[in-house]
């Protein structure tokens, strides 16, 4: 049971990359294949035992993170993209070719390296657990990845924010987007 | 199940390096990033499994909070570009380059 | 395996099968009286009206009956899957909550929740986060302007929500030291006195309270011990779930209907009973968190079946408990239905950039502040007891 399960929410977390990685014409249908991939990844953690890291995983990607890309996108109404062209197939082209060769490398290093899985203590990736752990031993990680979301929000409040000066619905001057099409 | 784990986050990874490299709108090429980092925390949960141990975990946490982070600074800085070029192709965005 | 069966079988009967359509019935009902008209009398077969209680079934019929129109340009497949998307989180969220608390009969133990996991509430709020994508995908789907732009406030305003929602709630796991919520209800199940202080720090000799200080007591419910968080959480989930007062992504007089302007027929159905389902969705969740769930006040589990058992048995007496559990859980989730419908029916919209203020600038500070003062009282309470 668990097998067929495992392997049905690896295959839809892979379409969902694929589906984003190729989605050209439509920005919010790429973020919704995202979609796929995290709550497929969230299915993969509890199969895997990791049970508040799934449910985080839905709630905090699935449910925050990609809603505010929606949201980014939706706000820009943005639909159209194309691949790179003429020169930079060259340096892209092999970025891929590197990447693919990397990947099955990988894949061939993988089956017969690990050994049986070690028997599970009780109560394993539950919230007990986890946050004994970080509140003791990973305490200072703790409080300094705090430090960094006050950084990022005091950022993204200071990036995001008009100028004051600013009238709304200033008309900007357009940029050439020759370039983009 | 963890040595398939383990291949299905190096697969997601390699999807999320190429897209990163190959598509032009910066949305996408975030979006991309964040695949990374979920094939990353995949790898860590399989390990963090196959020893039992809750470290790993602990970990994908910190991931998550950093992702977040960086989402929120990212998509302000797509938000401002917009705003300056109208545009969110990154080839656009070439002031800085030699 | 059975007993999953009737459990669900008893949720969807229950809550499906039975409040959904009383509650837009109820709706109807307060509406009314709240504007001095009759209300909904006028579905009539052959002659009988039950008090409109037929309306449900009219409402029915006529969403069924009704053409289904997709707008041009619109994104066929997401249209079609935004209303489920908006609908199912609410019926899973029923799964984790309990209607009643954990009884033994002989040495089967029946327990009153579908899913009795340790992350119960988390699931809660997973749940909920991806209902968000409900309104987004259909507001962006039907290629309308007002649909978009409903959802870009939905999407909006849920994501904010979602953050002071499981902020206010740190406080109740704190003094309940859990996440799971049978455990949670079973924790209010008894009572404290107010004046125990005086005997721990020695102001009243021996070794218990005289007995009219004794008598002096208050259900552990999670509305007595976080009365804050408890007013933050009502406002949050009701803000979460698009309920009145603060439904701007669908506010009539901007947006025209928002982001399910362009459904009809059942799609639009989909979303209108999601809609009616959140409502009593939410009072469970708030039912269960803060007025102590299935627990009726003074009488604990024990003291029933102590004082019922001698009399008639042990079985008996469980049974009678189960029962009596399940309607107090069920009057407390109506009562809280009728005070959302009264909010609903006296409050006028807030204007949407008012929904982000109170979030961020109000609830927020304020659920942070919660966690401190909670914090604060637990040791505080913990020093004055040892």
């Amino acid at each position: 049971m668990s097998e067929v399960l495992f392997y049905a929410f690896a295959a839809i977390a892979v379409a969902g990359a694929l589906g984003m990685v190729l989605n050209l014409h439509n920005t919010v249908a790429a973020a919704l294949s995202l979609v796929g991939t995290m709550v497929a990844l969230g299915g993969l953690y509890v199969l895997l035992e990791a049970y508040l890291i799934g449910v985080l995983q839905i709630l905090v990607y699935a449910g925050a993170i990609v809603v505010v890309f929606l949201f980014v996108v939706m706000l820009l109404n943005l639909r159209r993209d194309v691949f790179p062209a003429g020169r930079q197939w060259m340096t892209k082209g092999l970025a891929l070719g590197i990447s693919l060769v990397v990947l099955v490398r990988f894949l061939r290093l993988v089956p017969g390296s690990f050994g049986e899985p070690a028997a599970l203590p009780e109560g394993f990736g539950g919230y007990r657990e986890i946050g004994a752990r970080l509140f003791t031993d990973y305490v200072l990680a703790f409080e300094v990845t705090s430090l960094l979301l006050l950084a990022a929000m005091v950022g993204a409040v200071i990036l995001a924010k008009r100028e004051p000066s600013e009238p709304d619905g200033d008309p900007r001057t357009p940029v050439s987007r020759s370039e983009a099409s | 199940m963890i040595e398939e784990a383990v291949a299905l986050s190096g697969i997601l990874f390699a999807i999320g390096a190429i897209g990163a490299l190959v598509r032009r709108n910066v949305i996408v090429v975030l979006m991309c990033i964040e695949l990374m980092l979920n094939a990353v925390n995949l790898a860590l949960v399989a390990f963090s499994r196959l020893w039992a141990d809750a470290t790993g975990q602990v970990f994908v946490m910190m991931v998550i909070v950093v992702a977040a982070a960086e989402v929120a600074v990212g998509l302000g800085i797509v938000i401002a570009l917009f705003r300056n070029r109208e545009s969110v192709n990154v080839e656009e965005v070439s002031l800085l380059k030699w | 395996m059975t007993e999953v069966v009737l459990k669900l079988l008893f949720i969807v009967l229950v809550v499906a099968g039975g409040m959904l359509p009383l509650i837009t019935w109820i709706e109807r009902k307060q509406s009314a009286v709240m504007q001095d008209r009759i209300g909904a009398n006028r579905a009539d077969l052959m002659g009988v009206t039950l008090l409109g209680l037929l309306h449900p079934a009219a409402d029915v019929l006529k969403l069924f009956s009704k053409e289904d129109v997709v707008p041009e340009g619109a994104n066929r497949l997401l249209h079609l899957l935004a209303p489920v998307i908006a609908f199912v989180p609410a019926l899973l969220v029923l799964a984790v909550i309990p209607y009643g608390g954990a009884y033994r009969f002989g040495d089967t133990t029946l327990s009153l929740v579908v899913a009795d996991v340790d992350w119960g509430m988390l699931f809660v709020f997973a749940a909920g986060s991806i209902a968000t994508y409900g309104a987004v995908i259909a507001g962006w789907a039907s290629n309308s302007n007002w649909g978009l732009l409903g959802s870009m406030r939905a999407s909006a305003q849920m994501i904010s929500y979602e953050v002071t929602m499981g902020l206010s709630l740190v406080g109740m796991f704190m003094v309940a030291g859990s996440l799971r919520l049978p455990e949670i209800a079973a924790f209010q199940d008894q009572s404290f006195r107010l004046l125990g202080f005086l005997l721990h720090m020695g102001f009243v000799e021996g070794e218990t309270l005289p007995f009219h200080l004794d008598l002096l007591r208050l259900p552990m419910w999670g509305i007595f011990l976080q009365p804050l968080g408890f007013l933050l959480f009502l406002t949050c989930i009701m803000a979460e779930n698009k309920r009145p007062p603060f439904d701007a992504p669908e506010g009539e007089s901007e947006l025209i209907a928002g982001y399910h302007m362009e459904y009809s027929g059942m799609r639009f159905g989909l979303f209108y009973t999601a809609e009616f389902l959140e409502v009593p969705v939410i009072g469970a969740i708030v039912a269960t968190l803060f007025l102590g769930g299935w627990a009726i006040p003074f009488l604990s589990q024990e003291t029933i079946i102590a004082f019922v058992a001698g009399g008639f048995g042990e079985g008996f007496a469980t049974g009678l408990c189960l029962v009596l559990h399940v309607l107090c859980f069920l009057t407390k989730v109506a009562i809280l239905i009728w005070l959302q419908m009264a909010l609903r029916w006296t409050l006028p919209r807030f204007r949407y950039d008012q929904v982000m203020d109170l979030c961020w600038k109000m609830i927020l500070p304020l659920s942070i502040l919660n966690v401190f003062v909670t914090g604060a009282g637990i040791l505080l309470v913990e020093g004055v007891i040892s």
